[in-house]
């Protein structure tokens, strides 16, 4: 006798089901493309309960009108959709949670629905499944968190469903990828169909489904900064950091943050770096989106490469016309990639500089706030030691040695982390806190974990107006403490340093006040902006750089 | 609005100079009067904030101020809108300067 | 860029005044040791300033002796609030007895300061006709305009009530400000945000190519000298015919460009070409590409 008959084993179940949804999607297209007017008809189609679904949601680009059409869907047909996106930025984002159509989490960034996803998650709508990082959320699109269904955002396709994502790309390779790899479908909302594209960024055979928007996708100009607003204390912190850290370390390989610090200097290279001989010394090659506020350093020859994350409104032209420097296409505009430019900050940088809201006596640091779900981002990728990197570059080493210094430990680099605050915010608010907001969040919200955005042991330095605290220097929890406490100005944490332990610390070089660095506070004013305004900016680029219209006072 | 005083005793008296006002009365920024008080002996210093409440820390910045420039026959009286510490202490030294610096 | 610049737009009021007379010149009248500060603001708990947020004095142009007010911004707006009215007013009412060479007004102001109600209203009205009265016996009021407040509101009608304005592209010039037409008429009509159309309408180089604007200077105090001591040779016409000349050209004005919806179309209608590029260009290449083309 034969043993039971049991079936074959089916290998190819997704590709069946991706059969079946496009079978039930095809009255609505032709070939690929499909009308604004049967968006909806299409996402019910080609939705089944329970998918779990990428809404192209980033820090910039949003798929706004595939968002607003899946927020019009029939809850009793598409219902508990698992949103794996990296951003939450438009109330749709929410909106699909509120109306039933969505039940389940995971993501990266939450900025400017933070105050309502908290409520929703509260109320238990929202199931979180985890908060990440960029590369994180990334990395589990291709193991467990793969979309079934992708709904992006492109700039432009053709009669075939090739897309053209311009200088804007952000997420959008990485979530096509993971989708149409693994048999999922994608559904791409374009600004414009054309016969033929200045470049194919996606190929045809990638995408299901290509919509044209009733109006452009919406694009944040996130990374622009007005000069205007720079203040002299910022001008002094500015110095301090170039003069402190970049020309101490060498620093050639950096990103930075997004903030007026760090655009205060990215102004000052031009003028304060240059007076200190430091150019081609530092600075030259960039892990950043194209921000505005870098134009004069790299009109002036500062900067040799630029890989970005994303595009910047306005900085079309510029940078189509300086390709030595940023990445472009054979068509000349430029290209961006999320995942890869994140990877380049982890591993190809040598330090990362950027701004928070609260640093502990530890040095942890944390955007959270009470009553905000806010989220990572890219900062923890970008402010973490590459604990993975094996190559050597002079200033890593520097701080490894600084690191391990009258230790017996194996010699090894490691990346500088700069946490850059004034150590009080608007109205008073304190940068330095005995305990981060991010401990009663976590109770309230029941996270695993307090939301750390950077831990303090991969912080080496901390800057305020005050002066610059080395951690590296650091050898006791002690130590540590009162290197923070010294630089916390008048904050309850600034006034309760033992001020002889913060004097010997200055003594051995851990704390450096401007003074220390040579720096005259009296020339930190505005006038050593290489740009003051936007339309300085303008100039400085040629007239290449058209900032939006909310920039503008001309 | 809250209204502070504090005056040190003691210290080097500057030339006699005509009052001088820095900064300006806006969001997060101070205006400061400097005037010779001569044969005072002390440092006056006068403030009315828009931010109520953080009276321990203006006496935290104000020392250090008095520390930094030791002056006396001074007579500061500054209106202020809820500048932070930092930037409280860049215009105090702004005016004295500014104050000193019209002899020189 | 010019590294010589020194911005009008980024400066304070004294710093204004002190870069724009004669070095060393200038004598403030009122100054803020005599704490002459508003009785209006403290019981509405609101902070005040020493000067109230504006600086009178004299000086000297170019040699000349001229009386100068300045309003600072960064005090509640610029607004107009009865101290700060009355020093611009006493300072007009001084150069009936003093006769300088010119009055100049540096003007910044977002109007009438709403905290002190009536009394702002009042100071006002007796600005205009303090600024009458000077012009009357012969003596040029001129107003100067490139801070970051621009110029609105009663300090608006005070401005056209001058004998010649100097405007920098960043100085703007209007009766109601944008937010207030935005609020007022709404979003469809105006847009407060879009703040290049803000500028092409209320802005400096529009103002200069409308006619109400005399002169268009780049945002630089020395700058601003120049074109004050070119003007100080102004003499006031207050004659009837004259009052009938601006009537005239006010009315050709709206007959001509009264069905334009945006400055572009006016711009258009001037016969200049390109005028989408005007908003780019320096004020020497915009002087270049709109002569003999104003309203």
């Amino acid at each position: 006798m034969n043993a039971p008959l049991t079936p074959p084993r089916r290998w190819d179940t997704q590709s069946q089901n991706r059969a079946a949804r496009l079978g039930r999607a095809a009255a609505f297209a032709r070939g690929r493309h499909v009308a604004a007017a049967d968006a909806r008809a299409l996402l019910e189609a080609v939705l089944e309960p329970g998918d779990r679904v990428c809404l192209e949601g980033n820090n910039q680009k949003q798929a706004d009108f595939l968002a607003k059409t899946l927020v019009s869907v029939d809850p009793a047909r598409v219902h508990d959709l698992h949103m794996v996106q990296s951003v939450l930025a438009l109330p749709e984002h929410i909106d699909v949670f509120e109306r039933g159509i969505a039940t389940k989490l995971d993501f990266s960034f939450s900025g400017p629905q933070g105050a309502r996803l908290a409520k929703l998650v509260s109320a238990g709508r929202i199931d979180i499944g985890a908060i990440h990082t960029y590369l994180e959320l990334f990395g589990r699109y291709f193991t467990d968190l793969t979309p079934r269904v992708s709904l992006i955002a492109a700039q432009a396709a053709d009669a075939a469903g090739n897309l053209y994502t311009g200088p804007n790309t952000e997420d959008t390779p990485v979530i096509v990828e993971a989708t149409a790899f693994k048999r999922g479908i994608v559904i791409a909302q374009v600004n414009e169909v054309v016969d033929t594209l200045p470049r194919i960024d996606i190929p045809a055979d990638w995408v299901d489904f290509v919509i044209p928007a009733p109006t452009p996708a919406y694009v944040e100009p996130l990374f622009t900064r007005d000069p205007a607003q720079i203040s002299e204390v910022q001008v002094l912190m500015a110095m301090m950091a170039i003069q402190g850290i970049y020309a101490e370390y060498g620093v050639q390989r950096l990103n930075h943050g997004i903030g007026f610090d760090t655009a205060a200097i990215e102004l000052l290279l031009p003028t304060y770096g240059e007076s200190l001989g430091l150019k081609g010394k530092i600075c030259r090659h960039w892990a950043l989106n194209p921000h505005p506020a870098l134009i004069p350093a790299i009109e002036a020859g500062w900067v040799e490469s630029v890989h970005s994350f994303g595009g910047e409104l306005g900085m079309e032209a510029y940078t189509a016309a300086r390709p030595d420097v940023f990445f472009t296409g054979p068509d000349g505009s430029m290209r961006s990639n999320r995942a890869l430019c994140q990877a380049a900050g982890h591993y190809a940088c040598d330090l990362f500089i950027g701004s928070t809201l609260q640093i502990d006596l530890a040095g942890n640091s944390s955007t959270a706030t009470l009553g905000r779900i806010a989220g990572f981002g890219g900062a923890p990728n970008m402010g973490a030691d590459a604990r993975g990197r094996r190559h050597a570059s002079p200033a890593w080493l520097k701080a490894g040695e600084q690191a391990r210094a009258g230790s017996s430990r194996m010699p090894r680099g490691q990346k500088l982390v700069v946490q850059m605050v004034e150590t009080f915010r608007e109205h008073m608010a304190p940068a330095f806190v005995e305990q981060l907001d991010a401990w009663e969040l976590a109770e309230q919200a029941g996270m695993p974990l307090p939301p750390v955005m950077i831990y303090g042991e991969d912080v080496t330095h901390i800057l305020t107006e005050e002066g610059i605290a080395n951690l590296l220097l650091c050898r006791t929890a002690g130590e540590r403490e009162q290197a923070i406490r010294g630089v916390a100005g008048y904050t309850a944490v600034g006034l309760g340093r033992d001020r002889r332990a913060v004097e010997n610390l200055r003594d051995r070089g851990v704390i450096r006040r401007p003074e220390d660095l040579g720096i005259d506070k009296r020339l930190a004013s505005r006038d050593l902006l290489a740009a003051k305004s936007m339309k300085d900016l303008v100039r400085a680029s040629g007239g290449l750089y058209d900032p939006p219209k909310r920039f503008r006072n001309w | 609005m809250e209204t502070l005083r504090f005056e040190y005793l003691g210290g080097t008296p500057p030339a006699v100079q005509a009052p001088t006002l820095t900064g300006v009365v806006g969001s997060g920024n101070l205006e400061v009067l400097v005037e010779a008080a001569p044969g005072s002996g002390s440092c006056v210093i006068e403030i009315t904030t828009a931010a109520v409440g953080f009276g321990h820390i203006w006496q935290a910045v104000i020392d250090d101020f008095h520390a930094r420039h030791g002056l006396c026959d001074l007579r500061i009286s500054v209106n202020d809108v809820g500048a932070t510490p930092a930037v409280v202490s860049l215009r105090l030294d702004q005016a004295i300067e500014t104050f000193l610096g019209d002899a020189a | 860029m010019n590294a010589h610049r020194h911005s009008y737009y980024e400066a304070g009021a004294r710093e204004r005044l002190h870069g724009l007379l004669d070095a060393g010149s200038f004598r403030e009248l009122l100054g803020p040791a005599e704490r002459m500060t508003s009785p209006h603001l403290p019981p509405l708990d609101a902070p005040v300033a020493f000067d109230d947020g504006v600086v009178v004095g004299r000086g000297r142009l170019a040699g000349r002796s001229v009386l100068a007010g300045a309003q600072e911004g960064g005090f509640n707006g610029g607004a107009v609030g009865e101290v700060h009215g009355a020093k611009l007013t006493g300072l007009l009412e001084r150069a009936l007895d003093e006769r300088p060479a010119a009055v100049l007004l540096l003007v910044e102001s977002g109007g009438v300061r709403l905290h002190e109600a009536n009394a702002g209203l009042i100071a006002v009205s007796e600005v205009m006709r303090a600024v009458l009265a000077v012009r009357s016996a012969g003596i040029p009021v001129l107003v100067l305009d490139g801070g970051q407040f621009g110029c609105f509101g009663g300090m608006g009608i005070v401005a056209r009530c001058c004998d010649a304005i100097v405007i920098s592209e960043e100085g703007r010039l209007g009766l109601s400000g944008p937010e207030v037409i935005e609020t007022t008429c709404g979003v469809e009509e105006f847009d407060s945000r879009d703040r290049a159309l803000v500028w092409r309408t209320v802005g400096g180089k529009h103002r200069y190519l409308l006619g109400e604007a005399d002169v268009l200077v780049a945002d630089d105090i020395g700058a601003f000298r120049e074109a004050a001591i070119r003007l100080l040779d102004t003499v006031p016409d207050l004659s009837l015919d004259a009052l009938d000349a601006e009537h005239g050209r006010l009315a050709a004005r709206l007959e001509r460009f009264g069905t334009c919806r945006d400055a572009l179309d006016i711009w258009s209608a001037l016969g200049i070409g390109q005028p989408a590029r005007l908003p780019l260009l320096d004020t020497d290449e915009f002087l270049t590409a709109t002569a003999d083309r104003r309203a």
